[in-house]
Parts: structure tokens; sequence; C-alpha cells
């Protein structure tokens, strides 16, 4: 699995450095499936966001198998895939195949063969009757899981996933979740379905811009459950 | 909530001679029936005109009414130009303006609705070609023009989500209740937008 090291890492709030939104952290996630778990606000996304370089740290470090996020943000945006909590946002192409095939215009030239591969991939998810389906027509799962194929299709080595069963129902909730802890990828997870934060391999409790707890995915979840019944 | 139907976004996968017309050509067969639609005065070229892209309508299979409901706001518009004009220049004229506007419009709608985005994409990246020499980037511009397509409709959704959400405020007839959160939340969707194309990698190259 990739090297996801954040070293020194302070990220404060644009325009003001009073206002701290992550407090110093030093980390390094090699395991497969890492979850972020930690109230709203905790700054949890802020953590995420930091490995894809949607956030740049005020100060410190963030590197993806040595690659600075900063420094070398195209080669790390083409290794980390991000998934959203909103899929409608992540969707900018009108159907579900021209969307996907957006996603391999990097590595595919050819926009019949581009056509192919996306319906393929589609098919891989699932989705292959909806090719040809308006976006906008999609139904909350679809669209989730239409996002997560798109980030596949490019062939990222991490996804990091933002709360994206927040706005499912359970059952694609649950497709989801499957979808996600099944990749070959390395995943890092933002959650607050402790359910499947369990399920990862290391989980990672945030509150107040930092990290609180780290280790085991039973006894994190046991520990953050006890925190928020005590407060 | 159903999402608005429009004329772009109206791509429909297809086999026919329309769908395998190269894009370039039928850009350009849209240029010029717009210079036409000019040059000719009258209402008899202007309902052959219409013809013509009724005609091209059936041949592309874009779906009567699929078609009919992407172009019922041009209707409407029409419908209120064509009874000013025949009002004040009279039946001629009134034609004429109607059957031009519908037959361009039709027109349009015929290429959008056999052209894929990212067909169209390719195209207007090559068209752009040249701007490379200037420090632009063809595929960046490809890419934002297609972007501004694919924003009208999701316009159009943030729109009809803010008016119902005034409504069940019962404040449907309060203009700031309707404007500024409409203005809001479409910049908050263009940021997460942007966030999701950065994340996606797009633009790097």
């Amino acid at each position: 699995m990739p090297d996801l090291v954040l070293r020194d890492v302070v990220v404060t709030a644009p325009g003001d450095d009073d206002v701290v939104i992550l407090r110093p952290t030093t980390l390094t996630l090699t395991e497969h499936r890492v979850a972020l778990v930690g109230a709203n606000g905790s700054g949890k996304s802020t953590l995420a966001r930091l490995l894809n370089g949607l956030v740049e740290p005020s100060a410190g470090t963030v590197t993806v198998d040595g690659l600075d996020t900063v420094r070398d943000g195209a080669a790390v945006r083409r290794r980390v895939g991000f998934v959203f909590t909103d899929p409608g946002a992540q969707l900018v192409m009108p159907t579900a195949a021209e969307d996907v095939a957006l996603s391999l215009r990097r590595t595919v030239r050819d926009a019949a063969e581009r056509r192919l591969r996306a319906v393929e991939v589609l098919d891989g998810y699932g989705l292959g009757h909806l090719a040809d389906v308006s976006v906008q027509s999609l139904s909350g799962g679809q669209k989730q899981m239409l996002a997560l194929a798109g980030v596949l299709a490019a062939g990222p080595d991490v996804v990091v996933a933002d709360e994206p069963t927040t706005l499912l129902d359970r059952r694609n909730t649950r497709s989801i979740g499957d979808a996600l802890l099944s990749m070959r990828q390395q995943l890092v997870l933002v959650t607050h379905d402790l359910d499947l934060a369990a399920r990862c391999d290391r989980v990672l409790v945030v509150a107040d811009g930092q990290v609180v707890h780290d280790g085991d995915p039973a006894e994190a979840v046991a520990r953050y459950c006890a925190e928020v019944d005590a407060s | 909530m159903s999402a608005p139907v429009t004329l772009l976004g109206l791509y429909r996968p297809g086999t026919t001679v329309l769908h395998r017309t190269p894009v370039g050509a039928k850009l350009l067969a849209l240029a010029v029936m717009g210079v036409v639609v000019v040059v000719l005065r009258g209402p008899v070229s202007g309902l052959v005109l219409l013809g013509v892209a009724v005609l091209l309508a059936a041949l592309g299979r874009t779906g009567t009414r699929r078609t009919l409901r992407a172009l019922r706001p041009i209707l409407l518009v029409a419908v209120v130009l064509g009874g000013i004009q025949l009002w004040r220049f009279g039946p001629p004229v009134a034609v004429e303006v109607v059957a031009d506007l519908l037959s361009l419009v039709l027109a349009a709608t015929v290429v959008t609705a056999t052209t894929a985005v990212d067909t169209m994409v390719d195209a207007i990246a090559r068209a752009c070609g040249p701007l490379r020499r200037l420090g632009v980037s063809p595929e960046r511009v490809a890419f934002a023009m297609a972007l501004t397509i694919r924003a009208i409709p999701q316009v159009l959704e943030v729109a009809a989500e803010t008016r119902q959400a005034a409504r069940a405020r019962g404040l449907e007839r309060d203009p700031r209740a309707l404007l500024v959160p409409m203005v809001v939340r479409t910049v908050g969707r263009a940021r997460a937008t942007g966030d999701a194309l950065a994340a996606r990698g797009l633009g790097d190259d």
C-alpha cells in the first residue's frame, strides 16, 4: 500500500491564522483501509482533503509515496481519487457513460474506445444499463456508485471518500460500503457509520482538530461512542 | 423532484445518419442554416427551413415528446413573439419570425441530440488547436464550454429547489427569499464542482 505521510501538518482558516482547523498532526497511513470518525466540524474532512491536495497545509508537509501534495499536486491527484459526500457535485457530464469517459480522457485518446471502456467500467458496478441515462435522473445510490466508478476508472492507488454514505438509505449505504471496502486500492474513509468504520483496518478518532485516538477499530469505535455518550 | 428537461444535455445515443455525421460537419451546417435564415426573407422560406429542421429531427430520431418538452420554453417565447409581430407587422412577418426562430432552435437541438458532449469537447479542442501557440490549452477551453452547457440544467434545478423552499416557508412572493439563496447555492455548487474537478485532476494536464 502507498505511504500517506503527514509531518507536523497544521491547517488554519483561509485569511485567518488564528482559527486553527487542524492542530499539529504527524501521521503515517499504510493500512489498506483507514477510517476517520468524529463529530461534525472536528476536522476529519480537512484531514482527508489534505491527502489529495484539495486542502493545502498551512504548515508542515503531506506526501503520498514521497510525492508532495503541494509541489507535485498533479501527480498526487493521478494517484489519489476522491469521492465526495454529494455525488451531484462530482458528476459533471450529462450521462453516466460520458462521466466515466471523462475520467478516461487522460489515458484513452480515441473517443469510440473511450466509450467502450466506460461502458465496461459501468458494467463492473452494475450500472451498464444506465450508461446513456441522464445523471440527473439517477437515484442517490446510483449517483454515488457512478461517482465511485468514475474515480476508479482513472486508476488511482488510493481512494479518499468523504462521508460517501451520509445521503444514502440503508440498502445503498451497504452496497457503497461493500464496494469501498472490497477495492484493491488503499481507502481512507471519513464516515459517521461506525459499523463501516469498524470493518476497516485502522480507525482514527478526530476531535477539536486533532487525532485523539488511533488504533484498533473496535477499541477506537468503542472509545468514540463512550466519549459521545459522556458529553 | 424531477430534473428539468432542457435543450442542452438532450443527447440520445443512436446509429442514425446524423449520429454518424462528423460533429464539425453538423456545426458547419448549423452555421450555414443560420446565414440562410437571415438572407432568405419571407414566410415561405421560413416555413421551408422549419420543414427541413423537422425532417432533420425525424432523421436523428430525437423523440417527438422529448423534443417538444425541451422546446416548450422556446414555444412560449415564439407564441408571444408571433403575437407581437402579428399585431405590429401582420401575418407574413409573424410567420417568418416564428418559423425562423423555431427552425434554428430545432436544428441546434438536433445537433445536441445526436452529438455526445464528449465528442463535442473533442471537436472544440481540435478547433481551438491554434490557440495553443498563444499559451491557451484547447482542452481546457473545450472543457469549460462543456461545463457551461452542463451548468445550465443544474442552475435550473437549483432555482426550482429554491422556489420550493421559499414556498414551503410562505415566502414565494419575496424576491430576496428566491434570489439570495439561489445565488448562494449556485456559487456553493460551483465551488463544489470546482473541488470535484480538481480532485479528478481535470485541468492538470
